[in-house]
C-alpha cells in the first residue's frame, strides 16, 4: 500500500498530468492520421523530452505508444487504410463492415476490443510485478546476453517469408553500432579516418532517419488520394455489449498480445497474426473472417493493444528492448542515467507502479477521448499526403538538429532517411536495424562481462536462467531450420513465356493429330494459351 | 495458398535485386576492411574482449544474409523494372537538397523566418498554391516554433542575424524563436 501511495505521489504532479493528456489525445490523432505512426511522432519527441523529468518524458511517449492503435483503427476501419502499420488486419474486417453500413459498430468493437486488451496487459504486468522483482536479479551479464541474442534471433524468425534480409539488416545494425571509438580498448572501429565517425552513430539521429525522413521522403513522393468517408449507422456504445458475447476470442487475443509483447523481438505483427489466426480456428463462422467478422475485428485490436504495456516487461526488468519504439525509450532512461533492469525493481519500484498506473490511466483517458471524439478524429484522414510529408519534414528537423546542432547529424539522418525509404518501397523491415544496433551493444558489453567471469563454455549456461535461455535459443534455431527444410523448394528461374511453353508441350506430349477436340480447344484457349495458333 | 500465407508480409520484385547486389557489394567491401579498420589487441584478455570480434560477427551475419537472399532471388540479372524502381529511390533527392538547404540556413537567417519560408515555399512547390495551404503551412511553422523552441525549449541555437536586433528584442529572439 506505501508502494501504491510513493506512485500515486510520483504520479500526482500537473507536469506529468499534461505529459499523459497530451500523450494520449496526441497518439490518438498521431495514429488517425495515415502514414505518420508513432515510430515517427516519438523519434521526433524524443530529443524534446531528454530537458523533461524521466518520469513526464516517459508518461509523454508511453501515451502515444498506447493509444496511436486506438486511433489507427479509425481510418483503418473507415478508409480501408491502416492509421499505424499494426493496424493492418483491422482492415480485413472492419472495412467490409462499413460497407455494410456498420461503421460505427465496427468502430465501436475496435475501441471496446482495444480496451480490453490495453487493460489486460496492465493489470498482467501489475500482478507479474512481484515475480518479475524476484526474477530480474537472477539475471546477470551472462543472461542478459543470451536474452539480447534471443531478441535479435526472434526478429528475424518473426518475419516470415524475409528472414534472410532481416538477418542481413539486423547484421547491418549491429555493424553501426560498433562503428566509433570502442569503449573497452580504445581502439577505432570503422571511422576511416574520419574525426566526425568517431563518436559513432547516435541512435536517434539513425531513428529519425530511417523512421521519420523516410517516411517524409515517402509521402513527399506519393500522390494524394480522394478520400470519401462513407455513412454508417449504429451506436457507438454497441461494440461493449457485443464484446461480452465473446470473451473467449477476447480472451485468447489478450493473452496472445501479453505473451508476443514480453517476448523480445516479436511484437505487435506476430501477436496480432497468431491471435487472428487462432480466433479463426475457434470461430463457428471461420468463412467471415476476412468478409466483416466482429470475431476477426476483436481478436485483431485486442492483441495489438495488449503489446505496449507487455513490451515495458523486458524494459523495465532487464533494460533489453523488445521492438523499436522500446528501443527508443530506452534512451530517455540513458540520458536520466536510470538504468533499466533488475536494479530498478528493487531501487525505484516506486517508479515503475507510477509507469503502470500512467498506462492503466492512459487507456481510461484516450476511451473517454474517443467515445466524444470520433466524429472530428475522422477528418484527420485528409490531410494531403504530400502536405503530410512536408510537415513531417520539418519535425524531423527539430527533433535532429536539437540533439547536437550539428549539421553532419542531419545529413547522416538524411543517408539513413534514403535508406529507409528504399527499404519502405521494397516493403523490407526496418526494425531489425533499429534492434541489432541496441541489442548488439548490449551484447557486446554483456558478452565481455560475462565471459571476464567464465572458464569453460558449460560455465556460461550453468545456471537454470541462462540454461533455460539457450535451450529456447536452440529450440528456435533448431525449429526454424526444419521449417525451411520442409517448406524448401528450388527457385524457378524460368521467363513466364518459358513456364507457359513447357505447360504446352506437357499437354500435348503424346498427341498424333494436330487438332484438337472443339470443345477442348475452347475451353483450354479460354484459360492458357488463346495468343497461340493450333 | 494457405490463410497464413495470404497475410505475410512479401517482398517488392522490382528492385530487389539491385538492392540485395548493392548489400553484398558493400558488405563484400566492408569485410575486406575489417583487418585494417578494426584491431586486434595482444592485450585482450579473451575473445569477448577483442575489439574486432562484433564487425566481424555482423559483417559475416550480413554476408549471410544479403547472400542466401541473393541465392535465392527468381531473377538475378537487373532488367528494365529494376531500373525504373531505382530511378524511383532517386526522387526523394530533390526533398532532401530542401532539408539540407533548411539546416544550413537556420543557424543563419533564424529558426523562426526559416521555417515560415521553408513551409510555405515547399507548399507551394508540391502544388498547394491557394492562399488557404501556404496560411495553413505558415501556421504550422510558427506552432512547430512556438512548442518547441519557446514552450519546450528544445536545443535550437539564435541566428547570426538575430544579433542585428535592437537590444530589447535581441534576447527575446535568441531565446524563444
Amino acid at each position: 500500500m506505501d508502494l501504491f501511495l510513493s506512485a500515486i505521489d510520483v504520479l500526482a504532479r500537473w507536469d506529468v498530468a499534461l505529459a499523459l493528456f497530451v500523450g494520449a489525445i496526441g497518439g490518438v490523432a498521431i495514429g488517425a492520421i495515415p502514414g505518420v505512426g508513432p515510430a515517427v511522432a516519438i523519434a521526433i519527441l524524443l530529443p524534446a523530452t531528454f530537458s523533461m523529468d524521466p518520469i513526464v518524458g516517459l508518461t509523454l511517449l508511453l501515451g502515444i505508444y498506447g493509444s496511436s492503435m486506438f486511433g489507427g483503427a479509425i481510418p483503418a476501419i473507415l478508409i480501408n487504410t491502416p492509421g499505424t502499420a499494426v493496424n493492418a488486419l483491422t482492415t480485413y474486417d472492419g472495412f467490409p463492415m462499413t460497407q455494410r453500413g456498420e461503421g460505427r459498430r465496427a468502430l465501436s468493437l475496435a475501441y471496446s476490443s482495444s480496451f480490453l486488451g490495453g487493460i489486460f496487459s496492465v493489470l498482467c504486468l501489475i500482478l507479474l510485478s512481484p515475480v518479475l522483482a524476484r526474477i530480474a536479479p537472477m539475471f546477470g551479464s551472462r543472461e542478459i546476453f543470451l536474452a539480447a541474442l534471443l531478441g535479435i534471433i526472434l526478429v528475424v524468425v518473426a518475419h516470415r517469408g524475409q528472414m534472410a534480409v532481416a538477418a542481413a539488416l539486423a547484421g547491418f545494425g549491429i555493424l553501426i553500432g560498433t562503428v566509433g571509438l570502442e569503449p573497452a580498448a580504445y581502439t577505432r572501429r570503422f571511422t576511416f579516418g574520419q574525426s566526425w565517425l568517431a563518436s559513432g552513430f547516435d541512435l536517434i539521429v539513425v531513428v529519425l532517419g530511417l523512421f521519420a525522413l523516410s517516411q517524409a521522403f515517402l509521402l513527399l513522393t506519393m500522390d494524394d488520394e480522394k478520400i470519401r468517408l462513407p455513412r454508417s449507422r449504429g451506436s457507438i456504445l454497441q461494440g461493449f455489449r457485443e464484446l461480452a458475447r465473446h470473451p473467449r476470442v477476447a480472451g485468447v487475443s489478450a493473452s496472445f498480445g501479453v505473451l508476443m509483447g514480453m517476448i523480445p523481438g516479436v511484437g505487435e505483427f506476430t501477436a496480432q497474426f497468431m491471435s487472428y489466426t487462432s480466433a479463426r480456428k475457434l470461430s463457428k463462422t471461420p468463412e467471415a473472417f476476412g468478409h466483416g467478422s466482429s470475431e476477426g475485428l476483436i481478436a485483431s485490436e485486442t492483441a495489438n493493444n495488449a503489446v505496449p504495456a507487455a513490451a515495458m516487461i523486458p524494459l523495465l526488468a532487464l533494460g533489453i528492448p523488445g521492438e523499436a519504439l522500446t528501443a527508443m525509450m530506452l534512451s530517455v532512461f540513458y540520458v536520466h542515467n536510470v538504468v533499466p533492469g533488475p536494479g530498478l525493481f528493487q531501487n525505484d519500484m516506486d517508479f515503475v507502479v507510477a509507469l503502470y498506473l500512467a498506462l492503466l490511466a492512459l487507456n481510461v483517458i484516450v476511451l473517454v477521448f474517443l467515445l466524444v471524439s470520433t466524429g472530428w478524429l475522422v477528418h484527420l484522414t485528409r490531410i494531403p499526403n504530400r502536405f503530410l510529408g512536408m510537415c513531417i519534414m520539418l519535425l524531423s528537423f527539430v527533433g535532429i538538429y536539437s540533439i547536437r546542432n550539428s549539421a553532419v547529424d542531419c545529413i547522416i539522418a538524411a543517408v539513413f532517411g534514403l535508406l529507409g525509404y528504399v527499404l519502405k518501397r521494397l516493403n523490407l523491415p526496418i526494425v531489425p536495424i533499429i534492434l541489432g544496433m541496441v541489442l548488439g551493444g548490449i551484447m557486446e558489453v554483456k558478452f565481455r562481462a560475462a565471459m571476464a567471469r567464465v572458464r569453460t563454455p558449460w560455465e556460461f549456461i550453468e545456471r537454470p536462467i541462462a540454461m533455460l535461455l539457450f535451450v529456447v535459443i536452440v529450440l528456435i534455431v533448431l525449429s526454424t531450420a526444419w521449417r525451411v527444410w520442409r517448406e524448401w523448394a528450388p527457385v524457378d528461374r524460368r521467363s513466364p513465356q518459358k513456364k507457359a511453353a513447357r505447360a504446352f508441350v506437357g499437354r500435348i506430349r503424346g498427341r498424333t493429330t494436330r487438332h484438337f477436340e472443339n470443345r477442348l480447344k475452347r475451353q483450354r484457349r479460354t484459360r492458357f494459351y488463346d495468343h497461340m495458333g493450333s | 495458398m494457405d490463410f497464413g500465407d495470404s497475410l505475410q508480409t512479401r517482398t517488392r520484385t522490382s528492385g530487389q535485386v539491385i538492392f540485395v547486389l548493392a548489400g553484398l557489394v558493400a558488405t563484400l567491401f566492408l569485410l575486406s576492411q575489417l583487418t585494417g579498420q578494426t584491431e586486434w589487441s595482444d592485450r585482450a584478455r579473451n575473445i569477448a574482449s577483442q575489439p574486432r570480434l562484433w564487425p566481424a560477427v555482423a559483417l559475416i551475419v550480413m554476408l549471410a544474409g544479403f547472400g542466401a537472399q541473393f541465392w535465392r532471388l527468381r531473377r538475378r540479372r537487373p532488367n528494365l523494372l529494376d531500373r525504373l524502381e531505382m530511378r524511383r529511390w532517386a526522387e526523394p533527392v530533390e526533398y532532401l537538397l530542401w532539408f539540407m538547404a533548411f539546416v544550413l540556413a537556420v543557424p543563419v537567417l533564424g529558426f523562426l523566418p526559416m521555417s515560415i519560408v521553408f513551409a510555405c515555399c515547399l507548399t507551394w512547390r508540391l502544388g498547394y498554391r491557394t492562399r488557404g495551404m501556404l496560411g495553413l503551412a505558415a501556421a504550422f511553422a510558427l506552432g512547430v516554433v512556438i512548442l518547441f523552441k519557446g514552450f519546450l525549449g528544445v536545443n535550437i541555437p539564435g541566428a547570426a542575424i538575430y544579433q542585428a536586433l535592437p537590444d530589447g528584442l535581441r534576447g527575446f529572439f535568441l531565446t524563444y524563436l
